[in-house]
């Protein structure tokens, strides 16, 4: 996972909140929360980057957090809320 | 409001939740009071329009205000808001406007062309209204002719190919023991079932001593909760009941002017969908937008303090209980700081009541309705709305 491209997917609208965001998918009409500033600043950038590891690196995620980033970002794609992404 | 205990910096979710966000994520929106029934527990005492009601283009103007606040979904109801002639295009509306809509309605209008229109788009959501699961019961509360109503809606909306639209029951002591057919009827139509609270809130109080659950008929709805888990949704209606044991999935939080709030046919906003009474009137729309009520509005701000559990705080269930509903208190002539008057413990037993407060609105019919409730046993009129006080699943949370 940490070496492709993936996109917050496209009916997924992020609300900022002071913990993090609500994250709200109109299709499934499902509401998540994201409880990490951190976490909602890797999941805007992914689009911009080549792959999760960069994203990561840019967003200055220093090597401890990753595996919880990790974590976080496979159940973000286990509920489609972030998906790969087509970089032909 | 209750004493005001010191404030701790969030830590959980819910302490977030507490301290209010800057959008409500369950916000109500009554279109209308003009209902075509007369339900006896009517939460917002629904039946005639107001005069005042909120022109097409204030509608649109506070859609507008949603898709700036990232509203991302409100819940519409009323009245029966189908009644609204501008329903349909204030819905499309919404849809362009990027705010999804969940509608309750009791069925009536559900035609198959509707359905298959509803059908189409995936932001647009049906609750429909059943409070028996045969017409033995249903029909002497939301009246004659709805039982059949509500099945014809439901049959349309399956027919069309909606999925996981709601069927949304409000629990009272006549179909606590039907839980299992509710479940099976919200199956046979790739519906979900959804369970709420009966709360004395509108007609609901004038009811409520006849048709709230009696305590062991909350010991056989808990366990069935649990036995069901997440497959049936509550709106956290049910946290009080957590007291009986393990807490119930979802917020377990009164989320009253902190992540939930009404927006009434006329524009004013109250704290919750049931608690329409001047107490709890924050402002309104039509003085300076929905977005400065929210945010500043003096009353919301003391609901965003922590409260005081007053004689609950010595109560082992107080954490996932934190002593129930605020609306059913008030409505009930209980102080606001102390136990649910269906408290699981009988700690509501020592309280002492005081007066029922007078409702602060009515637009109940005055004469008589075609399709008015059978009176069996039980004295008045029908409801379309049910609040989301908390639209959280459990599955919702992401730890980041
Ligand atoms: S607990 Fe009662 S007062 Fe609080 S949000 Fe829910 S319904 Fe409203
Ligand atoms: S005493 Fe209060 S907190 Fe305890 S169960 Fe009763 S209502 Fe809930």
């Amino acid at each position: 996972m940490l070496e492709e491209a993936w996109t917050l997917n496209g009916s997924v609208a992020l609300r900022p909140e002071t913990f993090g965001a609500l994250a709200y998918d109109f299709t499934t009409r499902r509401l998540s929360f994201l409880k990490d500033p951190a976490l909602v600043d890797v999941v805007r950038q992914l689009r911009n980057h080549p792959n999760i590891a960069e994203t990561l690196d840019a967003v200055g995620i220093s090597d401890g957090e990753r595996p919880r980033f990790r974590a976080a970002l496979e159940r973000l794609a286990d509920q489609h809320l972030i998906v790969r992404r087509n970089t032909q | 409001m209750t004493a005001v205990a010191e404030r701790r910096a969030p830590t959980r979710l819910v302490d977030h939740f507490e301290y209010g966000l800057d959008a409500p994520i369950c916000l109500t929106w009554e279109l209308t009071y003009a209902c075509n029934l007369a339900c006896v527990h009517c939460l917002s005492s629904s039946g005639r329009r107001d005069p005042r009601e909120l022109s097409t283009d204030e509608c649109k103007a506070l859609i507008d205000e949603f898709e700036r606040m990232q509203i991302f979904y409100v819940n519409i109801g009323g009245g029966e808001p189908t009644v609204r002639p501008d329903f349909w295009e204030l819905l499309d509306y919404a849809v362009e406007h990027h705010v999804g809509v969940k509608f309750s309605t009791n069925g009536f209008r559900i035609t198959k062309e509707r359905a298959e229109r509803l059908a189409a788009t995936d932001y647009v959501d049906v609750q429909v209204s059943l409070d028996g699961a045969t017409p033995e019961v249903n029909d002497p509360i939301r009246g004659a002719g709805t039982y059949d109503a509500a099945i014809r809606a439901m049959d349309n909306l399956r027919d069309a190919g909606m999925k996981d639209f709601k069927l949304s029951v409000v629990c009272t002591r006549e179909n606590i023991s039907q839980l299992d057919e509710f479940k099976k009827i919200a199956d046979d139509h790739g519906a979900q079932l959804r369970l709420t609270r009966l709360r004395p809130a509108g007609r609901g109080a004038d009811v409520w001593q006849d048709l709230h659950p009696l305590p062991h008929q909350q010991r056989e709805l808990y366990d069935w909760l649990v036995a069901n888990g997440e497959k049936v949704l509550t709106g956290d209606s049910f946290f009080h009941l957590s007291a009986f044991g393990d807490a119930l999935p979802g917020l377990n939080l009164c989320g009253a002017g902190r992540v939930v709030c009404l927006v009434d046919p006329v524009g004013d906003v109250y704290a919750c969908p049931f608690a329409i009474h001047e107490n709890f009137l924050a402002g309104s729309i039509r003085d300076e937008g929905f977005q400065h009520v929210w945010r500043e509005a003096e009353l919301f701000k003391s609901l965003r303090e922590p409260q005081t559990g007053g004689a609950c705080s010595s109560c082992s269930a107080y954490d996932s209980c934190r002593g129930g509903c605020m609306a059913a208190k008030f409505f009930t002539g209980m102080p606001l700081d102390g136990p649910d008057p269906e408290c699981v413990k009988g700690n509501a037993e020592f309280v002492t009541v005081g007066d029922r407060p007078a409702p602060s609105q009515d637009h109940s019919h005055k004469g008589t309705v075609r399709n008015a409730p059978v009176p069996v046993k039980i004295g008045r009129r029908p409801p379309t709305t049910m609040c989301d006080e908390s639209p959280v699943n459990p599955g919702d949370f992401v730890v980041g």
